[in-house]
């Protein structure tokens, strides 16, 4: 066996993570410099990728470098980006105006949780921006300086803005409970943006960006490879249900576009989400269409800046038009559901030539998106289910005892929360729910959304994921769950690092492909396997010709004889 | 060190009116600095207060904590995730009431084995609320000192605040809660090596300050048995531009007058400004309709897109290979 390196979950000792000492350190934050270790930082944007996107300062360095090659006069740039910010947001000038250090925030953030590191509390990250705005932009911190809290600009501050702003990932868990609302992730954007201007991003999120901005797509795949990847899956679905699905792609006069994050698109559980998508679709005979220009859902421009935002999801509103669809139905995806909800009506709407969202097969007029005209896939599912449209045996998904990760997104920054539990319990008998202090508003981020995602920064994303991991793991040992569903692609990929390190035995799913499993097709030959194309348990034993009607049932009353043990 | 600085500060600041208006300087004590703290305080608070409402809110980003409003069948939660201006004015009123977020609060611990757990933790919203809601009893209760006759509310307030009828004069509870919840909001942020370290002078100072205030307060009132009707000549003479010092006030007065002038020049140039800017929270105080209405953005400028037509271009003779349909052929 070799060695595990840093950027692989086997480097790290389970008794050394859980080693966190919340003491701080002897020195004063002020005084305490960046440790860049590895597996706690994330490797720098590429030139190509930043030239392609004509953003400033194009070139490659490394973050252990003493020279980050900035611009010579890159401490003017940075306070006049603050200058502008600060009369542009009015959240910025406030969160840096009313913050009374009460320490509430303290402890909810997963990476302190995790980690220990003082300036990953919600009020010192804060603290990091705030000093420099107390040096520069108010009166006392101008006279006393340091007794008021104000600190110099420096190179090493802007070292220190690098490391932890992008050892936050955005989720807004703090904010919850701050008395005055005060969100992080708004203060990591504008950190992130002032960054930005001097050339410093990660290219684990500004590869994706530039990629996304050619192709569509943050994978960087082109036309005819998504066609490409979506027919495999065509495939894969005939071979676990007998039925062969179309792929209607930049069909102009669908009804509906559909876009969801390009993480469905690769990879387990992303490709059976994506799968089950197209066999529900396929099923209830929506008019529907992929699209390759727009074939991201996701916006990796969030974790950049707010002109990348726009810049990204423009091509959703401009897709639907060309196309000439009514609306536009979104996937299962967390940060994307934050941009669709909170910034795409602002950035690029609002789309007048698109009707108010009405489902074809119930009637539904889903109020809530009358303006911006996209619906959530659990929105349009648990309406589906509520109506009787969707024939369902959720006994297929009996071997499956699943509990449900809030994304942060989706919670904090839209508050989907019953429709995907509705929809869950619908599709599955044993569904069980983890403590209340780490779902619904106060869920844990999976550790790595945010842009923060990748191998590279292997440690951090197994210390921020220890909140999640061991709700999970509470789970587990108390209830036997072996899967927990997310709706949110970013989830579905680092989850599985996060359950496999601190929860080993529970798998990943999305949503829809519970769904998708327990649905009872036209046609479908007799479903012994999954759409993992594994078998399904007990599906084999029952050698009879049997009816899927009458297959229910019997598996029904074995249940109700087993006294309910589901709903603990 | 932190801690020091900021109790000698406001030491310093009491025996300054304590000595100075007991050396003669009376007037400077009682007239011309509560005018400049007046002046500080108001102008300094409609300056900040404007800088806030200036600044606009370009995105509708407010903090959901329950159920959106979505399908007719699924229960909203109208208190933390508000639709509707009434909901929103709920959610803000039970934040700047009640302090709700802080009720919230919990104690996060790591167990060795792992396991992460959560514990209710009531400490801090408990002294918060004492503290705000008896200084806010104890500012209402002053207004007897500046206007004759005595509204009825504030006298019933009076007889509110001291009605465990002990003592002469009449004990008030809040003459105790008030400084027994800042000794407790200081001690916490000392205990607390988390707290100690991300203090600044900017955390300690209003406290000792606000204790200081609250100290001279409470020894004018039971101890040394400040002359009520001089005090009340000479606010009356303030709020009345006829200012005047009368004689018969003790220096201790002039110290608790001089902590209270420092507090409020002080106030809108530091955190304490929160009591306004809570109001102005766009996570708390926008309302969810972010799908339902369009939220403009008033500085909103184009940005450089990647065109279909662009994408065609690099695209097309592989696009028509697998089918997709094209733009032009």
């Amino acid at each position: 066996m070799t060695m595990a390196k840093f950027d692989e979950p086997g480097y790290y000792k389970h008794e050394d993570l859980l080693k966190v000492d919340y003491h701080p350190p002897r020195t004063g934050w002020m005084d305490t410099p960046v440790d860049f270790r590895p597996g706690t930082y994330i490797y720098p944007g590429k030139a190509k990728n930043l030239k392609y996107l004509d953003l400033p300062n194009p070139r490659n360095w490394a973050v252990t470098d003493e020279d980050w090659k900035l611009q010579e006069n890159w401490k003017e740039i940075v306070l006049d980006g603050m200058a502008e910010r600060l009369r542009r947001y009015r959240t910025f000038r406030l969160f840096m105006d009313i913050c009374v250090r009460c320490g509430a925030c303290a402890d909810k953030c997963h990476f302190f949780i995790g980690g220990g590191d003082p300036k990953n509390m919600p009020v010192l990250r804060a603290e990091l921006l705030r000093s420099i705005y107390r040096k520069d932009f108010t009166a006392l911190g101008k006279i006393l300086g340091k007794i008021a809290g104000a600190r110099e600009l420096t190179y090493d501050v802007i070292k220190e803005w690098f490391y932890y702003f992008y050892q936050c990932t955005e989720c807004r868990r703090c904010s919850v409970f701050c008395p005055y609302g005060i969100d992080t992730a708004e203060i990591t954007m504008m950190g992130r943006e002032l960054l930005g201007l001097l050339g410093l991003y990660v290219n684990w999120a500004i590869e994706p960006v530039a990629n996304c901005f050619r192709t569509g797509n943050h994978l960087g795949i082109p036309p005819h490879g998504l066609l490409d990847t979506l027919e495999f899956m065509v495939d894969d679905i005939e071979e676990a249900t007998g039925i062969k699905v179309d792929i209607p792609m930049n069909k102009k006069g669908a009804e509906v576009l559909f876009v969801t994050p390009s993480g469905d698109y690769v990879a387990e559980p992303g490709i059976q989400t994506c799968m089950s998508y197209m066999i529900l679709f396929n099923e209830i005979g929506l008019d529907y269409t992929w699209s390759t220009y727009a074939s991201e859902g996701g916006n990796f421009g969030l974790f950049t800046s707010h002109e990348m935002i726009k810049r990204l999801n423009a091509k959703i509103y401009a897709e639907a038009k060309r196309l000439g669809v009514k609306w536009i139905l979104g996937g299962e995806c967390g940060h994307m559901w934050r941009t669709m909800h909170q910034y795409m009506n602002t950035v690029n709407g609002p789309p007048d030539f698109l009707e108010v969202p009405k489902s074809p097969f119930t009637g539904t007029v889903f109020e809530n998106a009358r303006s911006a005209k996209i619906v959530h896939i659990m929105e349009f599912t648990a309406d589906l289910i509520k109506h009787g449209k969707l024939k369902l045996d959720p006994s297929r998904n009996d071997h499956i005892r699943v509990t449900f990760h809030d994304s942060c997104n989706t919670a904090r920054g839209m508050g989907i929360l019953e429709e995907p539990r509705y929809v869950m319990k619908s599709v599955c008998n044993n569904f069980f729910e983890m403590p209340e202090n780490t779902i619904r508003e106060q869920t844990f981020c999976c550790g790595g959304g945010a842009g923060l995602g990748t191998d590279e920064n292997m440690e951090m994303r197994l210390r921020g994921g220890l909140p999640r991991g061991s709700a999970v793991k509470y789970v587990q040992e108390k209830y036997g769950v072996n899967q927990l569903a997310a709706m949110c692609a970013i989830d579905r990929a680092t989850l599985i690092t996060v359950c496999d390190y601190w929860a080993p035995g529970v798998k990943v799913t999305g949503i829809s492909e519970l769904v998708a499993n327990a649905m009872i097709l036209k046609g479908e030959k007799k479903r012994t396997k999954n759409l993992r194309l594994e078998t399904i348990p007990g599906a084999e034993e029952e050698d009879t010709a049997q009816g899927n009607i009458e297959h229910l049932e019997t598996i029904e009353g074995m249940h109700t004889t087993k006294g309910g043990s589901s709903n603990e | 060190m932190n801690v020091f600085i900021s109790l000698a500060a406001v030491v310093f600041l009491f025996l300054a009116g304590l000595l100075g208006a007991g050396a003669g300087l009376d007037a400077l004590f009682g007239i011309v600095i509560p005018y400049i703290a007046i002046f500080l305080f108001l102008g300094g608070l409609i300056y900040r207060v404007m800088i806030w409402a200036n600044v606009p809110v370009p995105f509708r980003i407010p903090t959901t904590s329950g159920q959106e409003k979505s399908l007719p069948w699924i229960k909203q939660s109208k208190l933390d995730n508000p639709s509707s201006t009434l909901g929103v004015i709920g959610r803000m009123a039970l934040e700047i009431l009640c302090f709700r977020s802080l009720l919230k609060n919990t104690k996060t611990e790591l167990h060795e084995d792992g396991h992460v757990a959560y514990g209710s933790s009531l400490w801090l919203w408990l002294g918060s609320m004492a503290f705000h809601w008896s200084m806010l009893i104890i500012l209402l209760r002053h207004i007897r000192l500046f206007i004759e006759p005595v509204p009825g509310a504030i006298t019933f307030l009076h007889k509110l605040d001291g009605f465990l009828q002990i003592g002469a004069p009449v004990f008030y509870v809040t003459s105790f809660i008030f400084p027994i919840a800042l000794l407790y909001l200081l001690f916490r942020r000392l205990g607390d090596p988390k707290l100690r370290y991300i203090s600044l002078v900017n955390d300690y100072f209003p406290l000792f300050l606000l204790i200081g205030v609250g100290i001279s307060g409470f020894w004018l009132r039971y101890i040394s048995k400040t002359d009520i009707a001089s005090v009340k000549e000479l606010t009356v003479g303030l709020m009345s531009f006829r200012p005047v010092t009368p004689a018969a006030i003790s220096p201790l007065f002039y110290g608790h007058l001089f902590l209270v002038c420092v507090l409020l020049g002080y106030f809108p140039f530091s955190k304490l400004v929160h009591m306004a800017g809570v109001f102005f929270s766009p996570t708390r105080n926008l309302a969810n309709t972010n799908r339902e209405a369009h939220h403009a953005n008033p500085w909103d400028y184009p940005v450089k897109v990647h065109t279909y037509e662009e994408y065609e271009d690099e695209f097309r003779e592989k696009m028509k290979a697998v089918g997709i349909p094209v733009e032009k052929e």
